[in-house]
C-alpha cells in the first residue's frame, strides 16, 4: 500500500480551534471544484507547513488553507461554497 | 575579550554568514507537501513561456536536453526555517530559454502539475539567477522533490522555487500566485526575512 502523504480533516481540528469556536471537522462543506458535499473531517489535508491545505476527496481541489504566522493566522476558503455548521440550543 | 572564545561557538563563521536571519541550517533534504504528487512521463512532458503579447515558446523533454546546461550550486532557504547549503543541480539557465522571448512584460507566474503557482518579478528569473533544473546531486529529480524538472531561484524562499514546472507565464501586472494568497509574502527575500504579507 502507497503510503497516504495527506491526514484526514481532523487534522484541522486543533489549529482552527484556535479561531472557531465550534469544531469545524464537524461543519458540511460544499466543494467549489465538483460540488462535493461533506463533512471538513472527510478533506485530506496536506502539511502542516509551510501551511495546511485541505483538498476534496472527490476531485482533490483545494478547498481551504490554513497559514499561522507569529502575529497573523490566514484561513483562504477558496474552494468552499459554503459551511453548514450545526448550531446546537 | 569575552568569556567563550570564538572556537567554542560551535558554528564556522562563514555558516553563519550564509545563514539568513531566523534560518538553521539542515543536512538532509526535507519535502514540505500541498497536494498529492503529480507523476509526469517524460514523453508527455512540456514547458512553455507565453507573453500577454500572443507569443508561445515551447519545448519537449528532448528539445530540452538539447540546450546549454549548466550545473549550479546554490544556498536553499525554505520559509519554515530550514537551510541548506551547496546543493548541486543540472538544468538550464531561463537566460537560455527567455532568449527569443520578446516581452514588455515586468511579471512572472510559473505554474505546475497539480495546480501549484508562485510569481514573481520577471527580472528575478534572469541574469543567471534562475534554472529549470531535472538533475539534483547527479541523479535525476526525484518526483518528490519537483521531478522531472522544478524551477530554481535560490535568492529567494524556495517556495518560488516551483516543483513540477510546466509553464512560465509573463504578466503585464503582478498575479500573485498559491501561497502569495494565503498568507506569505509576495516576494520571499531570505535575507529580509520576508515571509508573511506585511513582513
Amino acid at each position: 500500500m502507497e503510503h497516504l502523504d495527506y491526514q484526514d480533516g481532523n487534522a484541522l481540528a486543533g489549529p482552527l480551534s484556535e479561531i472557531f469556536t465550534f469544531d469545524v471537522t464537524v461543519a458540511q462543506g460544499t466543494c467549489a471544484g465538483c460540488g462535493r458535499r461533506g463533512a471538513l473531517a472527510e478533506l485530506r489535508v496536506y502539511g502542516p507547513e509551510p501551511g495546511l491545505v485541505a483538498r476534496c476527496p472527490g476531485c482533490e481541489e483545494v478547498v481551504l488553507t490554513f497559514v499561522r504566522g507569529p502575529k497573523d493566522a490566514w484561513l483562504d476558503l477558496r474552494g468552499s461554497v459554503s459551511l453548514r455548521i450545526p448550531i446546537t440550543e | 575579550m569575552g568569556i567563550i572564545s570564538r572556537a567554542f561557538q560551535g558554528r564556522p563563521r562563514d555558516h553563519d554568514e550564509k545563514l539568513p536571519p531566523g534560518q538553521y541550517l539542515v543536512h538532509d533534504f526535507p519535502v514540505l507537501s500541498a497536494g498529492p504528487t503529480p507523476r509526469v512521463p517524460l514523453d508527455r512532458w512540456e514547458f512553455a513561456i507565453d507573453t500577454p503579447e500572443g507569443e508561445v515558446h515551447r519545448w519537449s523533454w528532448e528539445e530540452f536536453q538539447a540546450l546549454p546546461q549548466e550545473t549550479p550550486t546554490v544556498d536553499l532557504h525554505c520559509v519554515t526555517k530550514w537551510s541548506k547549503f551547496g546543493t548541486e543541480w543540472k538544468g538550464v539557465s531561463l537566460d537560455v530559454l527567455m532568449e527569443d522571448v520578446e516581452s514588455a512584460a515586468e511579471y512572472a507566474l510559473a505554474y505546475s502539475h497539480g495546480g501549484y503557482t508562485t510569481n514573481l518579478p520577471l527580472e528575478d528569473l534572469l541574469d543567471g539567477k534562475a534554472w529549470i533544473v531535472y538533475e539534483f546531486d547527479g541523479e535525476e529529480l526525484a518526483p518528490a522533490h519537483g521531478g522531472p524538472a522544478r524551477l530554481l531561484v535560490p535568492h529567494l524562499y524556495l517556495w518560488k522555487s516551483a516543483k513540477w514546472v510546466k509553464g512560465i507565464r509573463l504578466l503585464n501586472e503582478d498575479w500573485p500566485g498559491f501561497w502569495e494568497t494565503a498568507g506569505y509574502h509576495n516576494y520571499g527575500d531570505p535575507w529580509r526575512e520576508q515571509r508573511y504579507q506585511g513582513d
